[in-house]
């Protein structure tokens, strides 16, 4: 199965961090990234820019309603995501458990609907 | 021809009664699908009603119904075809794998189905009525009313835990011995939930409720004959067959209920009690402690006045202390509590419930109050065990311990 891991951090602690931290963590994540790849379980993976650069988007009435932030207000933030293949949500989990955010963050693991489940 | 019928019915039930969680179990670790397994197995029994009284039972029932309802979901070919048609395509799958099949190759997959039930992903308050759904077939209104809350919610919960098994990919498997001891907690926890919900009804007057206790007693035995090198699962079956024990000895004739103290032990069952402390020496012998095992010990030491005539209070309170050290709960508090008012005093007894006084999950727990009266009585507080008692009187909704509690308020109030 293929199961998307969601990163969420405090993205305001993050980027107050000393530098020598910051580079800690981004070394952490270098393995990590290595190990899934190593295994064979990875399937992609990106960071993503801080929420101030976010932009949401909403149809109504036939009016594009652009608002400048988030969809969600929250005080964590979707920072990155891996894509990962696993056995099962047990794989998957230990896989979440291993990636840095775990320590720091929250890590939701969601499974991938696959076309072939929704259409059959 | 009503006769054959009876006969198909008759073989049917007996089926499903004796090998339904068998069969659900082994579908469902096939499709990893419990709901899709359910229905699948729904469907054979379906069409062993309507087929067996024409063609007679089958030889290997269990086989029959196990080919019928693989197929429904391997193939589509049930789709395509209708009527007689696939009628007779489905007996012929069914009489072809028969031939193949025995009784003994199908294999038991209980265990892995619990496993899935009580999965860390699955919410702890669903996971023993989705064990007993599952494993023993129960419907959602039977488990609703032995959980005290509505069939609807009831059937909610468990159609998404059911899905949740599917959409997130849940495994049916026994975890390996690293990470058995948290998974096989869960599957314990569910399994004593199970019994504890059947405990709650002493007389048995409500037939649903004692049949959980004897389904957790029956889920224990299977866990404990299939993972017996994990002490616990003898811990916990010995824990359950202690409290059945004593069933008989929790009501007078009259239906009032008996503290455990003045419990007539000539009512205890001896068969069951001998079996648990074969079964606690057992696990004790592996050295590996833990809390099923202490708690069954607690109950080796309060039935051991069958013979002795007497309760070793001072052993019970260091099992009490070190369940404190290793699983400490409001519960084991109170218990712990109990026991040093008998080894030591009411006084003491007092004070170690003062100690754990500020919990406020205390507040609305009856054995708290009902602790907190019986010692302030004793030490003639009178004024605070009648303040207790009502707490205790006002929280207690078996009819019957309401009213053993109504009584020694009313001996408080004479004294």
């Amino acid at each position: 199965m293929r199961y998307m891991l969601l990163i969420y951090n405090d993205e305001a602690a993050m980027a107050n961090a000393p530098r020598d931290k910051t580079e800690q963590v981004l070394a952490a994540y270098g393995a990590y990234t290595e190990a899934l790849k190593k295994s064979g379980a990875y399937l992609a993976g990106e960071r993503l820019r801080p929420t101030q650069a976010a932009t949401s988007i909403r149809l109504a009435d036939g009016k594009t309603n652009v608002l400048d932030g988030p969809y969600a207000d929250t005080k964590e933030q979707l920072a990155g995501f891996y894509m990962i293949e696993a056995t099962d949500i047990d794989t998957a989990m230990e896989w979440g458990a291993r990636c840095p955010a775990a320590s720091t963050g929250t890590v939701e693991v969601r499974p991938i609907w696959e076309m072939t489940d929704y259409l059959s | 021809m009503d006769n054959r019928q009876e006969m198909a019915r008759a073989a049917a039930e007996a089926a499903a009664r004796q090998s339904y969680g068998k069969l659900v179990a082994y579908l469902a670790a096939r499709m990893r699908d419990v709901a899709g397994a359910e229905d699948a197995l729904a469907d054979a029994f379906a069409a062993a009603l309507e087929r067996w009284p024409k063609s007679g039972v089958p030889e290997k029932p269990e086989a029959w119904l196990l080919a019928v309802a693989r197929r429904r979901d391997v193939d589509a070919v049930r789709r395509r075809l209708t009527g007689e048609a696939a009628r007779d395509h489905l007996q012929l799958i069914a009489e072809e794998a028969e031939a193949r099949m025995t009784n003994e190759d199908l294999p038991d997959e209980r265990l892995r189905l619990m496993f899935a039930c009580a999965h860390p992903a699955i919410e702890p308050s669903v996971r023993a009525p989705l064990i007993l759904q599952t494993v023993l077939g129960f419907d959602a209104a039977t488990i609703a009313s032995a959980f005290l809350i509505s069939p609807a919610t009831m059937g909610q919960r468990l159609v998404r835990a059911k899905n949740r098994i599917r959409e997130a990919g849940i495994p049916f498997r026994v975890p390996e011995r690293a990470e058995l001891g948290e998974r096989l907690g869960a599957v314990l926890e569910a399994i004593y939930a199970t019994f504890a919900e059947g405990w709650s009804d002493p007389a048995g007057t409500e037939t649903r409720r004692r049949n959980l206790a004897s389904e957790g007693i029956w889920l224990g035995r299977l866990v404990a004959s299939l993972i017996p090198d994990e002490p616990e699962t003898l811990g916990l079956l010995a824990l359950m067959l202690f409290a059945e024990a004593r069933r008989a000895a929790r009501r007078n004739p009259e239906g009032d209920f008996v503290p455990l103290a003045e419990q007539d032990t000539a009512l205890w069952d001896d068969a069951l009690i001998d079996e648990a402390e074969a079964l606690l020496r057992h696990a004790a012998a592996r050295e590996i402690i833990g809390r099923y095992q202490l708690e069954a010990a607690v109950q080796s030491a309060h039935t051991a006045r069958r013979r002795s005539g007497s309760t070793d209070w001072a052993a019970i309170r260091q099992l009490y202390d070190a369940l404190m050290a290793i699983a400490g709960s409001p519960v084991v508090a109170i218990n712990r509590a109990v026991a040093i008012a008998e080894a030591e005093g009411a006084a003491e007894g007092l004070a170690a419930l003062d100690a754990i006084g500020d919990d406020k999950r205390l507040a609305e727990y009856q054995p708290y109050w009902a602790a907190r009266a019986e010692l302030s009585a004793r030490l003639g507080r009178t004024a605070e065990a009648a303040e207790a008692y009502d707490r205790a009187i006002g929280l207690e909704r078996d009819p019957a311990l309401r009213g053993f509690l109504q009584s020694e308020r009313a001996k408080l109030v004479r004294n």
